[in-house]
């Protein structure tokens, strides 16, 4: 299905994610912040970019490696993006979400 | 992988050897049973020298470290291996220390893993006089082996109690770090009503970040609290020590492995399989059966200095209790998720794909004998490909 962030057209699941990365731009993501009530500083960008790289080379992502990242604490991850942090974070980052085998 | 590379390689030219530090190979998948007295403790253990293959060395010793630079493998024993060619198959093992409060007096009192032969055998006494109460089914966080063992875990925990007659006096909640119990499209669609029929409560999105044993509950980053009278967790699951002392694995001790020729990117001569690796396919055991038969294929090649084969699609099958004598099967791969169908044969099954069946249930009890006597042996088993095949599925639509 389709949803339209800034005047641009993108493929969405039912959940509101990204179907096609190449898709993504930093407008998107600010508006997709803007739904989940959240204001994007610097260190949401790096914590973002950070999930982006890590999904380009296809490393499955989890609360530790983020914490382990380097970029921000788990605590932190917490704070930027409350409430399931990696679901979010990963919609904002244009990325699918963790999944497991079914 | 010794039985197969027994087969193939000429016995003149290649001694094979196997360092294995356990006397005990368990049937991993009778962990699930063992807790509800449906196997037997004898049922899932066997001693591991019945099955290495006859011209194959086994040392039991313990490994200290893999030297890749030297191509030599450093026992505890002080004593010094060399190898030509290294196939790493160390698999993956709870680490329940690694998540705070999880160990103490409480472990194995109101605490249990079931994915050890001692937990799944503790936890089995526990439930044989257990009088009810909160049990909490968890997932500490992922990659964890056999994904849907805890799912399987509170299935067979609800017949378990219905069949006991304290059903109504058991309340049993899943805790998960996914964002619900299923996170595939189809699975979604097909199963959700599972957890409402045998009356599953479901808590997603659970980070946990310790266990409050002297409060009987868990708490997650977030804050969210959920408690409990009987944790079965599933801790985090990590690769052995070894691969840490040995330099050679990422944060979990998982070894960096080509996700299709199964060779591994730390040294041309260093192989991987099974749970061991990287690959963002499922930890299961029919996944190192399928890797098995291409990384047969594949050892052969670099021998002879060919091109090695792409092969491996990230096939996994596998079965999935769902209680009452009733289990699923799902076949995926590392593209395609898990969808309805039949199983081996387009049309004719006799197994159903996504979908609970007696049927399937036999086949995950079949399983056992075909462990002990095909898999491990490296025998293949008949109509069952390597790779995923797309006959007798349904797919709504192709991948992109």
């Amino acid at each position: 299905m389709n949803k339209t962030f800034a005047d641009v057209v993108v493929d969405v699941n039912e959940e509101g994610y990204l179907t096609d990365f190449s898709q993504w731009t930093k407008e998107i993501a600010s508006e997709m912040a803007d739904e989940e009530g959240i204001e994007l500083t610097d260190e949401h960008w790096n914590v973002l970019a950070y999930l982006q790289d890590q999904y380009k080379n296809e490393t499955a992502l989890s609360i530790r490696k983020i914490g382990k990242s380097g970029i921000v604490s788990i605590k932190e991850f917490y704070t930027l993006f409350p409430n399931g942090p990696l679901k979010i974070a990963s919609k904002l980052a244009g990325i699918p979400k963790p999944k497991s085998c079914i | 992988m010794a039985s197969h590379l027994k087969k193939t390689l000429p016995v003149k030219e290649w001694q094979i050897t196997i360092i294995d530090q356990e006397k005990t190979h368990y049937y991993q998948p009778g962990f699930l049973f063992l807790p509800f007295d449906i196997y037997k403790s004898k049922q899932v253990k066997k001693s591991i020298k019945k099955f290495i293959p006859k011209g194959v060395n086994l040392l039991r010793e313990k490994i200290d470290r893999i030297d890749k630079d030297n191509d030599q493998i450093h026992l505890d024993n002080g004593a010094s291996i060399d190898y030509d060619i290294l196939i790493i198959a160390t698999g993956t093992k709870i680490a329940p220390q690694e998540i705070e409060g999880m160990l103490g007096d409480h472990w194995h009192q109101s605490v249990f893993d079931f994915y050890t032969f001692e937990g799944a055998r503790n936890l089995r006494n526990k439930l044989r006089k257990w009088e009810g109460g909160k049990l909490v089914v968890h997932i500490s966080e992922m990659p964890i082996k056999c994904p849907v063992a805890p799912l399987e875990f509170a299935f067979l925990a609800d017949s378990f109690f219905i069949n006991k007659g304290m059903r109504d006096k058991v309340e049993i909640t899943f805790v998960t770090p996914m964002s619900g119990a299923f996170t595939k499209p189809q699975a979604t669609k097909e199963l959700s009503y599972l957890l409402d029929q045998k009356n599953i409560a479901i808590v997603p999105d659970f980070n946990i970040e310790k266990v409050d044993a002297a409060n009987n509950k868990i708490i997650d980053y977030g804050g969210a609290e959920v408690d409990y009278d009987l944790l079965v967790t599933v801790p985090t699951n990590m690769g052995d020590e070894m691969i840490e002392r040995s330099g050679i694995g990422d944060e979990l001790n998982f070894v960096p492995t080509d996700k299709a020729t199964l060779q591994t990117k730390i040294k041309d001569n260093i192989f991987a399989i099974g749970d061991a690796t990287n690959l963002p396919a499922s930890k299961a055991g029919s996944v190192a059966h399928f890797e098995a038969e291409i990384l047969t294929e594949n050892i052969t090649r670099y021998i002879n200095g060919q091109e090695l084969k792409k092969e491996f699609d990230g096939h996994a099958n596998c079965f999935i209790e769902t209680g009452h004598g009733k289990a699923l099967l799902i076949d995926f791969n590392y593209t395609h998720e898990p969808v309805k169908g039949t199983f081996p044969f387009p049309g004719i099954g006799p197994l159903s794909l996504l979908k609970e069946s007696h049927m399937n249930h036999m086949g995950k009890l079949a399983f056992r004998w075909i462990y002990w006597n095909m898999l491990i042996k490296g025998r293949h088993i008949p109509f069952v490909s390597a790779t995923m095949t797309k006959a007798g599925k349904e797919f709504e639509k192709e991948p992109a």
